[in-house]
């Protein structure tokens, strides 16, 4: 670092709606990550532990995920791994150069959006 | 030609956490996979077939490889995440210590949930 340094912009822009499809990936990427970390680990080895120990913990748990509003929780869970996974795969075809270019990158995001969606609707229609 | 090529800083053990945040990630895409066949091959219909489930060497081995691929991923992304927000010192280091302990604490409870009874 020198003294003469340049100041360099800044550019806050803090909107979500102004961010395009990429941008928006790579925000819930970020954010599901850090969700999935933190409380989904536990919870899973929580739940594993619980379920795969006894079998009253399994079917107090199996009781516990008939209930609609926990099925939301779950299924909000389930997005934020979709979308880490899908978003995740993009990333590595980035890192491949594959599909840098402005449109396919823009497409590939939507993309990852869309299927995101599709595994979250095909896990909400095995658990109804 | 330009003979003094600019050394970028650092201890350069950045690279290998870049690449093993990719490895890792291709072994969970893997076994996301796996298990998802598996649960819709045979869903578990009681307590006993989900224990007889995690009960195969295979599976076992393959859970583990899962969560150790999971924790050291998760190690590189908090990491990232910590670093790009929490600036002093002292803030950092305690949260990334406190992330740590708590990712081995995970890779212990993992191992006595697969391997324990």
């Amino acid at each position: 670092m020198t003294t003469a340094t340049k100041q360099r912009p800044k550019y806050y822009d803090l909107n979500l709606a102004h961010l395009p499809p990429p941008g928006l990936v790579s925000i819930f990427h970020r954010v599901s990550g850090a969700l999935l970390f933190f409380p989904a680990i536990p919870a899973l080895l929580y739940l594993m532990q619980s379920t795969l120990g006894t079998e009253a913990g399994w079917l107090h748990w199996k009781g516990v995920l008939s209930q609609p509003a926990v099925k939301v929780i779950l299924l909000a869970f389930v997005w934020l791994y979709a979308h880490h996974f899908f978003a995740g795969i993009r990333f590595l075809l980035l890192d491949m150069h594959l599909g840098v270019a402005k449109e396919p990158s823009r497409a590939s995001a939507k993309l990852v959006f869309a299927l995101g969606a599709v595994a979250t609707v095909l896990v909400a229609w095995r658990l109804w | 030609m330009n003979t003094h090529a600019k050394v970028p800083v650092g201890a350069h053990y950045g690279l290998g956490a870049w690449l093993l945040q990719r490895l890792t990630a291709v072994v969970m895409a893997a076994y996301t996979v796996f298990v998802l066949a598996l649960l819709l091959w045979c869903p578990p219909a009681g307590y006993a077939d989900w224990k007889a489930l995690f009960s195969g060497t295979f599976v076992r081995l393959a859970t583990m490889l899962f969560f150790l691929a999971l924790l050291y991923h998760a190690w590189v992304g908090v990491r990232d995440i910590i670093m790009d927000y929490v600036k002093p010192t002292g803030v950092r280091l305690a949260l990334q210590t406190l992330v740590g302990t708590a990712l081995v604490f995970y890779l212990v409870w993992s191992v006595s949930i697969l391997w324990g009874r």
